[in-house]
């Protein structure tokens, strides 16, 4: 196992991350979509680890940092889908606009 | 070469359930899709040497698709996935899109002169990272934590149908609580 493989395998998971939050409709794909793309960058932070600098502990930090924005994601997003359903009955994103420039 | 195969046998899943997720008309298991993704990684994380943080990972994962998988059958139609469905837009530039930044990630992994490996991996990196994130790296510590607790009164906020100012007025002051329903068993 070498750097390269697993940072490509990272940028995968990023990218069809990425595809999924530019393209889905429904605010919860849309939710899974940003998962997916953290999910990369974890994968990428724990490599660098390993594979670049494993004596500091830098790396490890920077999952820690992932896998809070992953929870601090999920629960914001669902509020605000919460509260976006109760007041207006919408769940997908191309009835929430108005803040659009 | 064990070590390679079992790195394969992980990454595989790991990107060909993330695709499964925008393919799949169930949103159920959609959602276990993400979840087998997500438990690849923490599987990966694990072997690249970070038994604590993997562990957390998965355990992570685990709950959040379950509460996700919960959200999806409030708020989405078809959960169960009985008629196809397509719920794109833009599906074209969104996928020109992910080729780009796949191609320009690719080329920067495979083309940049990463740096040689210094030091060797501490003997129980948990320990480590323990004590980074109680020493130097307090201060992320902390910001995380602050993060979190803006986080738990902004959701609860947000979530809340009806909450005390609504009953009770802007001061606080109503004698009796403006309810739709009037309480108690006489109605």
């Amino acid at each position: 196992m070498t750097l390269e493989p697993v940072l490509l395998v990272a940028a995968a998971l990023f990218c069809v991350g990425l595809f999924g939050a530019l393209s889905q409709q429904s605010v919860v794909m849309l939710m899974m979509g940003l998962e997916l793309m953290l999910g990369g960058v974890i994968l990428a932070a724990a490599a660098v680890w390993r594979f670049v600098a494993p004596a500091a502990t830098d790396g490890q930090v920077l999952v820690v940092l992932a896998v809070t924005v992953m929870a601090v994601e999920m629960a914001v997003g669902f509020a605000v889908v919460t509260a976006l359903f109760r007041t207006r009955e919408v769940d997908m994103t191309d009835d929430a606009a108005e803040l659009k420039g | 070469m064990p070590d390679d195969a079992v790195f394969w046998v992980l990454a595989v899943p790991a990107v060909a359930s993330g695709a499964m997720v925008f393919r799949l008309d169930s949103m159920a298991r959609a959602t276990y899709a993400l979840l087998l993704s997500l438990l690849c990684v923490g599987g990966l994380v694990i072997r690249l040497g970070l038994d604590y943080l993997g562990v957390v990972v998965i355990l992570m994962m685990t709950i959040e698709m379950a509460l996700m998988a919960v959200f999806m059958v409030m708020f989405m139609m078809n959960p169960a996935g009985l008629m196809p469905m397509s719920m794109l837009h833009n599906k074209r530039g969104a996928a020109a899109i992910c080729a780009g930044v796949f191609a320009l990630l690719a080329a920067g992994i495979l083309l940049a002169p990463w740096p040689r490996r210094r030091g060797r991996p501490d003997d129980d990196p948990t320990m480590a990272l323990g004590e980074s994130l109680m020493g130097p790296h307090m201060l992320t510590m902390m910001t995380l934590g602050l993060a979190l607790f803006t986080t738990i009164v902004a959701t609860v906020v947000l979530a809340t149908g009806r909450g005390r100012y609504d009953r009770f007025g802007d001061d606080l002051r109503a004698r009796r609580p403006a309810d739709p329903v009037r309480p108690g068993a006489r109605r």
